[in-house]
């Protein structure tokens, strides 16, 4: 652990920070994640608030027996899932590609490394 | 080594089956179908067995025993956290809620598959980004690494213990329900599998169990859906349809309803089933408990290690994804087995056998293979019994290893011997005395806590994994002035909060509450009794089947009103020492996670740790670009 950490010393992690394409990545993660935990979050409250405080149109019946608030509980795994796609689509992406490409970069900077360990994800 | 340890296995592996095939395994079905059970509970655990054996011998090193070596695909782990996860009281659990109380048990389900979203996007990959074993390392990153593993281990070790102790207990009950050996039989036979596969094969055997009774789980409620649902066409409305039609729901519903239920016709008691409220009362309770499974899951230490058997963080993010799939989907088919089990076993039915509903997914199994005395009745029973057996047996390997990792990684290689170096043996060592420590003190407490009141426990392990946990390791990974001030003083308070009120809300038991109603119960049960009795001599055949029920219902409710005034004479309050709760929720979530992050922020405003601040530039470039990742991986 302790020749790891002094190996490890050698990236130079304020540079990594001031870098602008660190500070360009981290903006973009940072509105990504806020954005869709607080839609999350939200909607998934909307269904016990709405089973407690609008009973009456969780029971308007839509199709069939089925009712309203049988189909927004359906929902709340179809947006859960419809979270979880897009954003490993959004980050698998872009922001792997600029965060390897800040990695590879520093990493080859430290005397007597090479590309080959920074070049992996 | 290895081979020593090759040659243990098989007397493991003999030692085990004797408790499979005891002759009370026939008490549920009839004797010549004991060879049914024996032989898919034999080929269940032959086939953990077999893979813990082709484990053990690749587990050298410590990171082979906690993490597999990183060498888990993100599909493999996906599969993996859906099996540490999918724990008897979400397996059985829902699906029994489901068939009792309709709409409410299915709406239960939603909070633990959003749960997810909160692991995906926050915890997941910086976690695996930074962290090597368990949760301290990522605390111990930048904070004072004594201090941070010495409170990290504690908090680590109780939400271990509460939920561990909750799946002992559950799972002795459980298996003594399904295959009929005894209590403290069924806790040893859970205890000594799971040290098996942790014992020898670490994370890659505890990894593969999970994989396998998950692949099963999944395998099991598709046929039973299948089965289920193929007579309708696949239509939803048209399943339903039948299930609100369903005589034995409609009087479900009127016995809930109680008062309320007069006036409402069959159909109209039937449709109710679809509505929410008959399970839930109170909505604040209901958003606490919602708050404590969304930010909960993302502190359960057992979940959070689970991102550290893979080597990067796309594997990790790839990981949640699947999980959510297969979790989400799994809850889905609980909506066929809840309403299935309404349908054709009955709720009165599913409650007789036990009163949490529990039994739902098997009585339907048996059911749709043709009954308790058909061959394929008794094979489908078996099966999924086998299948929750290895359920509690997965998720209480995944915590076992998660407190021993506390115990030998961070109190005795991080704290006890720090700054010493450790051979890899000795910590490989160090990790497997822990876990038979854990796993010892884990059958004790099982059968110490026969017969308690467990369902406190789960809700505990979430309402502190929540409070003390989740602020700690999310502000230590994405707020700069975090410090070890703040992770000690959250660790603390958020702990102390959620057990705290946990203690004086109305989860626990109140003799004196208890004994008010037992004594309500006795008091109008003549009245009610020949009231009934009085309609029976006059009803017509289908309306005497259910004033049988009534009347059977009525005899358990004496039954059990007479059994709670024994149990309970000459107590007058609870555990500890309240005549009624102080606080009126039963979860605490909605108050001791804003305390939980209120501790964080404060004590680390109030605590100067120059070490927090110079490591915070490389903490906060490692979780977000998930640099030399792969290294620390493989050391």
């Amino acid at each position: 652990m302790q020749s790891e950490r002094a190996d490890e010393a050698q990236v130079d992690w304020s540079a990594v920070i001031r870098d602008p394409r660190f500070q360009s990545l981290h903006r973009r993660k940072q509105r990504l994640l806020t954005g869709l935990m607080v839609f999350s979050v939200a909607y998934y409250f909307l269904l016990p608030v709405g089973a407690a405080y609008f009973q009456a149109l969780f029971a308007v019946k839509v199709w069939g027996v089925v009712n309203v608030g049988l189909l927004f509980a359906l929902s709340e795994f179809v947006v859960a899932w419809a979270v979880a796609y897009y954003y490993a689509g959004h980050a698998g992406g872009q922001l792997d590609r600029l965060a390897a490409e800040i990695s590879a970069d520093f990493l080859a900077d430290r005397p007597g490394q090479g590309h080959a360990q920074g070049a992996k994800p | 080594m290895s081979t020593g340890r090759r040659r243990w296995l098989p007397w493991l592996l003999a030692g085990c089956l004797p408790l499979a095939s005891s002759p009370a395994l026939a008490a549920e079905g009839p004797g010549r179908y004991r060879w049914v059970t024996f032989s898919v509970f034999a080929a269940v655990i032959a086939l953990t067995m077999y893979v813990t054996w082709l484990s053990a011998r690749r587990v050298r090193s410590a990171a082979d025993f906690y993490t597999a070596g990183g060498g888990i695909t993100g599909l493999q782990n996906g599969w993996a956290i859906a099996g540490d996860y999918l724990s008897a009281a979400s397996f059985l659990g829902i699906a029994g809620l489901i068939s009792l109380y309709g709409y409410d048990g299915f709406m239960y389900s939603v909070g633990w598959l959003v749960a997810y979203i909160t692991v995906l996007l926050l915890i997941a990959e910086p976690c695996r980004n930074v962290g090597r074993y368990t949760l301290s390392d990522i605390l111990a990153y930048r904070n004072d690494p004594k201090k941070s593993r010495i409170v990290g281990a504690i908090s680590v070790i109780t939400v271990s213990t509460f939920y561990l102790t909750a799946q002992m207990v559950g799972g002795g009950v459980l298996v003594k329900t399904l295959i009929g050996i005894d209590y403290e039989t069924s806790v040893v036979a859970v205890g000594v599998l799971m040290l098996g596969y942790v014992l020898f094969g670490g994370m890659v055997a505890t990894t593969w169990v999970q994989i396998i009774k998950a692949v099963l789980l999944v395998i099991a409620s598709l046929v039973i859906v299948m089965l289920v649902w193929t007579p309708y066409g696949f239509s939803l409305p048209g399943f339903l349809q039948d299930v609100v039609g369903d005589a034995k729901v409609q009087a479900r519903v009127a016995t809930l309803l109680g008062d309320k239920a007069t006036g409402m016709g069959a159909a109209e008691l039937g449709q109710r089933f679809l509505e929410p409220g008959l399970y839930f009362k109170a909505p604040i309770d209901q958003i606490s408990l919602g708050m404590a499974l969304v930010f909960g899951t993302a502190g359960l230490p057992h979940i959070l290690m689970r991102f550290f058997p893979v080597p990067t963080a796309l594997q990790a993010r790839r990981s949640v994804v699947w999980a959510m799939v297969i979790i989400g989907g799994f809850y889905v088919l609980t909506l066929f087995l809840g309403f299935g089990a309404a349908k054709f076993v009955g709720p009165a039915n599913v409650a007789a056998v036990d009163a949490g509903g529990n039994m739902a997914g098997p009585l339907l199994a048996q059911y749709i293979g043709g009954g308790p005395d058909s061959f394929m009745g008794n094979l489908m029973l078996a099966f999924v019994s086998a299948v929750a057996f290895a359920t509690i047996v997965a998720v209480v390997a995944g915590l076992v290893l998660a407190a021993a990792s506390a115990i030998a990684h961070d109190l005795y290689v991080g704290v006890v011997r720090a700054g010493r170096e450790v051979a890899p043996l000795a910590q490989v060592r160090a990790a497997r005395l822990a876990t038979v420590v854990v796993g010892a003190a884990a059958i004790a407490i099982g059968i110490a806590a026969k017969g308690q009141n467990v369902a406190v426990l789960v809700g505990l392990a979430f309402a502190v994994a929540a409070s003390a946990n989740f602020p700690c390791v999310l502000l230590t990974l994405y707020w700069r002035r975090c410090n070890t001030g703040g992770v000690m003083a959250g660790m603390i308070v958020g702990t102390v909060a959620a057990v705290g009120l946990t203690l004086v809300s109305p989860t626990l038991t109140y003799p004196k509450a208890v004994k008010a109603a037992a004594t309500k119960t006795l008091a109008g049960a003549d009245a009610r009794r020949s009231g009934l009795e009085a309609r029976l001599a006059q009803a017509d055949v289908a309306a005497a089947v259910f004033l049988r029920q009534d009347l059977q219902a009525l005899d358990k409710s004496i039954a059990k009103a007479k059994a709670d005034l024994d149990k309970f004479a000459g107590q007058e309050t609870s555990f500890m020492g309240l005549e009624k709760p102080l606080f009126e929720l039963k979860n605490p979530g909605i108050i001791s996670i804003p305390l939980g992050f209120l501790a964080v922020i404060l004590g680390s405003l109030l605590y100067r740790d120059p070490r927090a601040e110079a490591l915070w530039e490389e903490v906060y470039a490692r979780q977000t670009t998930g640099m030399m990742v792969s290294r620390s991986a493989r050391h």
